[in-house]
């Protein structure tokens, strides 16, 4: 059995948030980049599998620029067996990117697609519902576990309520939540090991998918800044600015 | 144009999230129908078509829909997507899991988590955990949106026209089967759509310690949150996280006691309506977006807090 996990290089959630002050974006260069952390719960999760004896190939995919390359052998350092980048230079929308993603799968036939259950830059948490649409394949969205049994999973999804818990038959694809496990560091060993596993590219444009973007960013701007309040003395006071002033208990 | 909206419901109660979304709608166009997807449920429905500025209500009741399995919700709204301008749901997990599906089947690329609609076509929405916010334009003939509820005030539960259409449903996947759903079994009001939130971090020292903000929680019917470093110390579940890889909450009233507030927690809560910080450290950066700031050790204040809500409620009385 085949796992396909997808991986997105974004700022690393530890980077203050620059946004640009011609408002066309957010600032880039010379920022810290790293692997989209729910990814990294899919790569983990996909590990997991293999090495439970459920699986026994991992290709990571990604989507993007040059440096796509170094967020795949991120992934292939953890112990994945081999990369796919599929290259471009422009930030695609979640359709553009389900589409490349359902002809890869296509053709590689994985039997599960694992995918973050979004990525922390344009938090748009579209892509795996769209690939699952795409595939007709089941849909399991925001994992916090998986339970492989024969040709099927029993997964289990964090929503608002609570948890629930459904039944997909493989092939399926899941998107993960930042619960569904702890994800390791690849070790020294590993990651030597890892700059010798293939990584086969293709350009975006090959795929014969239109990429073209369907929305428009017309600006990007800082939210609005909070004006730093008051201190109060003590409780008693506290609670009458909340009551008579706030007026929110 | 007219808008459709996807209700989330759970086939007796309209979820809050339904009304904030006619709400957002009906900031676009006056004529809103909604769509009603469950098992058992005329009664929703009935209650559905009362909301103000609902038009019409069109209900697909079938077993196969007691739960809302998003393949099986999908070709519902596809098939009445041709008739529609918007078509429109709560950011909600039950809007997020099924929308996106519903988007690609029609080849549009859809607008997440609208905070504020500036017209038909153009749609503010936060990216980067809100730390930016972004203005687009949809350049497709059908608007898929969803919409975060709390942005936008909810609709009344009358006025409507109270009209309501039956569709048919005889399209199961058959792939997805629903096991089960455990609720979490809290008198409290859900962390992600609460009016008043109370959070504790490494400062509450212990799971233990939570209590005091339990004991605070249900004297203002507030939902308790926490900081990454309390689930990280394992004070409290992962459910309770609030901040970038956490929920994020928009209440009107939000309480961080002992959070240093770290940017990964303020971008899950800063954009409360009126935030308290309670903390022994004066220095915390949390008190720089705190609208009142109370320096003191979260051990004498919260017991003061709770005696002083007592004395407010007596007097109320």
């Amino acid at each position: 059995m085949k796992l396909l996990v997808t991986v997105k290089r974004v700022i690393d959630y530890n980077v203050q948030i620059r946004v640009k002050a011609d408002g066309s974006g957010v600032e880039k260069d010379n920022v810290k980049m790293s692997m989209n952390p729910p990814d990294e719960n899919a790569v983990e999760e996909a590990l997991r599998i293999k090495e439970a004896g459920n699986a026994d190939e991992i290709i990571i995919l990604s989507v993007g620029n040059d440096k796509a390359q170094e967020t795949i052998r991120t992934a292939l350092a953890m112990g994945a067996d081999r990369g796919i980048h599929i290259k471009t230079d422009n930030d695609l929308e979640p359709l553009a990117i389900s589409k490349i993603i359902s002809k890869v799968a296509e053709e590689e036939k994985p039997s599960i697609i694992l995918m973050g259950k979004q990525a922390i830059d344009d938090d748009s948490n579209q892509t795996g519902q769209m690939t699952s649409a795409l595939l007709n394949w089941p849909q399991a969205t925001f994992a916090s576990k998986i339970e492989i049994e024969g040709q099927s999973a029993i997964v289990t999804r964090e929503i608002d309520e609570g948890l629930e818990r459904i039944k997909v038959s493989i092939p399926f694809v899941a998107s993960c939540d930042l619960r569904l496990n702890e994800p390791r560091y690849a070790s020294l060993p590993n990651i030597m090991k890892a700059k010798k596993k293939p990584i086969d590219t293709k350009d975006a444009s090959s795929l014969g998918i239109n990429i073209e973007p369907r929305i428009e960013q017309i600006k990007v701007e800082e939210p609005p800044i909070r004006q730093k309040g008051i201190m109060v003395s003590d409780v008693a006071e506290l609670v009458q600015k909340l009551k008579h002033e706030a007026k929110v208990i | 144009m007219t808008i459709l909206v996807l209700a989330e419901h759970n086939n007796i109660d309209i979820k809050p999230s339904t009304l904030n979304t006619i709400s957002a709608a009906s900031q676009i166009d006056q004529d809103i129908h909604v769509l009603v997807t469950g098992y058992e449920c005329e009664e929703l429905a009935k209650n559905i078509s009362k909301c103000e500025k609902v038009s019409k209500v069109y209900l697909a009741n079938n077993e196969k829909l007691k739960n809302p399995i998003a393949e099986n919700i999908e070709p519902i709204v596809v098939s009445l997507a041709n008739n529609y301008s918007h078509i429109m749901a709560p950011a909600t997990t039950f809007g997020k899991n099924i929308f996106p599906r519903i988007a690609v089947k029609l080849d549009i690329a859809q607008v997440s988590d609208v905070i504020k609609i500036i017209s038909s076509d153009t749609f503010m929405r936060p990216i980067y955990a809100g730390n930016a916010i972004a203005t687009v334009k949809s350049n497709d003939k059908i608007k898929v949106l969803t919409v975060r509820p709390t942005s936008f005030e909810p609709v009344e539960t009358s006025g409507g026209k109270e009209q309501i259409e039956n569709i048919s449903f005889d399209n199961d996947s058959g792939s997805v089967e629903f096991i089960d759903r455990e609720e979490s079994q809290s008198e409290r009001p859900e962390l992600s759509t609460a009016r008043v939130v109370i959070s504790g971090g490494r400062g509450l020292q212990s799971a233990e310690n939570f209590k005091l903000l339990n004991e605070i929680a249900d004297k203002l019917n507030a939902a308790v949150g926490a900081s990454r470093a309390a689930v990280d110390a394992g004070y409290v579940s992962n459910d309770y996280q609030v901040g970038q890889t956490g929920k994020v909450v928009v209440p009107d009233l939000y309480i961080a006691v002992g959070i240093s507030g770290a940017i990964q927690h303020l971008a899950g809560m800063k954009e409360s309506k009126v935030i308290v910080a309670i903390n022994k450290d004066e220095e915390a950066p949390i008190f720089n977006v705190a609208d009142y700031g109370l320096n003191a050790d979260l051990f004498e204040a919260l017991p003061q807090l709770s005696s002083e809500l007592d004395k407010l409620n007596t007097i109320q009385q």
